[in-house]
């Protein structure tokens, strides 16, 4: 494959050998010269339309530790702002002979229409509500680094799935993988669609958490919502967040992640979100490594 | 520890038809054992030697030089593998390659003799791009180079300061080292040429995804030289 659109197109095998091609990269990170001549003349576009600074920073580093030269192109204060369309915009780049265009965009879809476009790679950082692939890798790559195995792990994903493209893209990645995943939200957060998900699927966070091996938490995307889906914060975290008693309700060796941002004191407590068994500083690290890998195994080929 | 001569034995069929082999079991670890003892005159006792095996048939060479030295001079020997996938000149004429293990010693490289371990010296690029490697890596006293085989046309100005057995070959040749740790069995063969190595390369993706480990790629390692 030319792309990474979605979680869904990786087969088992590929998505192993992401996981294996990161866990060889990760040395990189602990050497004395931080970077590999792989990419050498080759130049990678981050293209961001929405607001990010984890995955773009985390794109850009791990371009830049395979020697590939970056442009970081941002929709504020570019030609986009003046009314230029995606498709304008992506020919432009095209035209200034981008190998890898990486796109973060508020309309699902937007990495779909844009491979179409363009002759380079295309990598989906994040589309509307549809998609994160790379996310839902390194959560992945976390998952058999802390664990040991995703093969028959137990992953509870908790708070606003309807929002969410992390959920999306762990649901389809994690399921290939041969992990069961259980969505836990309320009704009012769950997309209409999700009876056709392959996964589980609870209203209730205290019964499920026992039994999970892996709880990952999403923050409520304010910014998206235009309706009131909760009755209020407090409520919502009463029902939804995880404390420090709730975590103590989990098997010893279980963990807990997030994608980021995370809101302290909504979904999660500062006293999880300090403790130990939050791996959350750890995907962010294991985040450079996978990109790394996607981008080597994308690009460094013929 | 089966294989003994080169006649027809219980090994006949491990041999593919339009080869033969120009190094047996015993006759391969002999050249190691000699080399084992080189290493240990031309670094004066070997204790500042690092071993390291480039992936995939240099790292059991590796691991064997380390063991015989151990019983020679009672002196264990830092022992590791260099992958220089990432490394390589000609990645853009293949599929991306799925990579194998680095792994460095403890103590680093800093200050050592850095001895490279490959099966088959050929062009010279793999070295070319060991030594690329190593200087990322750290700043060994000197690196020096054990080959199983050196089989010739180089295409770049390197040369092994250990050499197993030297096999002059034409370029129509190809040469195989099958080891007991990867293989099942001891055995360098010469056999007719391959078609075309670039397309035969360890599973990569692009145009497809596809997986593979670099240690299950047949027991070719002739494109790697």
């Amino acid at each position: 494959m030319r792309h990474l659109l979605s979680a869904g197109d990786l087969s088992r095998d590929e998505a192993t050998l992401v996981l294996d091609t990161a866990a060889e990269l990760a040395q990189v990170g602990d050497r004395s010269v931080k970077k590999l001549p792989t990419l050498r003349g080759r130049t990678v576009v981050n293209l961001f339309y929405e607001d990010s600074t984890r995955t773009r920073t985390s794109f850009e580093l791990a371009a830049k530790r395979l020697s590939a030269d970056v442009i970081n192109f941002s929709a504020k204060g570019s030609s986009v702002s003046k009314g230029e369309s995606l498709k304008d915009t992506a020919l432009t780049l095209q035209a200034m002979g981008a190998d890898a265009v990486v796109i973060r965009h508020s309309a699902s879809g937007a990495a779909h229409r844009l491979a179409n476009w363009v002759d380079g790679s295309v990598l989906n950082a994040g589309d509307g509500t549809h998609e994160h692939p790379t996310q839902a890798l390194l959560d992945a790559y976390t998952m058999r680094d802390r664990l040991g195995r995703l093969d028959g792990l137990r992953v509870a994903v908790v708070g606003d799935i309807l929002h969410s493209r992390v959920a999306r893209s762990n649901v389809l990645l994690l399921t290939t993988l041969g992990a069961h995943v259980t969505l836990v939200a309320p009704p009012t957060l769950l997309p209409v669609s999700v009876h056709t998900w392959p996964c589980e699927v609870s209203y209730d966070l205290d019964e499920v958490l026992p039994k999970s091996d892996v709880v990952m938490m999403l923050r409520v995307q304010a910014e998206r919502m235009r309706d009131s889906f909760f009755p209020s914060v407090r409520e919502y975290s009463r029902n939804y967040g995880l404390d420090g008693e709730r975590l103590n309700r989990m098997p010893a060796e279980a963990i807990v992640m997030h994608p980021g941002p995370m809101v302290r004191g909504m979904e999660i407590s500062a006293e999880v979100a300090d403790s130990p068994r939050c791996t959350v500083t750890e995907q962010v690290a294991n985040g450079v490594s996978l990109r790394m890998a996607v981008l080597y195994l994308l690009l460094g080929g013929s | 520890m089966g294989s003994a001569d080169p006649a027809p034995d219980p090994d006949a069929p491990e041999v593919p038809e339009g080869t033969r082999a120009v190094l047996d079991g015993n006759e391969l670890n002999r050249a190691l054992t000699r080399i084992a003892h080189e290493v240990l005159e031309r670094t004066k006792g070997g204790q500042h030697v690092t071993l390291l095996g480039i992936p995939s048939r240099g790292v059991p060479l590796a691991r064997r030089l380390a063991r015989r030295i151990e019983r020679v001079e009672d002196l264990s020997v830092p022992t590791g593998s260099l992958d220089i996938t990432m490394y390589r000149d000609d990645l853009r004429l293949a599929p991306a390659r799925a990579l194998g293990r680095t792994e460095i010693p403890a103590g680093g490289l800093d200050d050592r003799v850095v001895v490279l371990v490959d099966d088959v010296l050929f062009s010279g690029r793999t070295v070319r791009a060991a030594l690329d490697a190593l200087g990322d890596l750290g700043r060994p006293r000197a690196v020096q180079l054990a080959v199983l085989v050196d089989r010739g046309h180089r295409e770049l100005p390197i040369r092994a300061d250990y050499v197993g057995k030297n096999l002059p070959t034409s370029l129509r040749e190809s040469v195989t080292v099958r080891l007991d740790e990867t293989d099942g069995h001891d055995a360098v063969l010469l056999g007719p040429s391959r078609p075309s190595p670039a397309n035969t390369l360890k599973g990569g993706l692009k145009g497809g995804l596809r997986s593979g480990s670099p240690d299950s790629s047949p027991a070719t390692t002739e494109g790697d030289d």
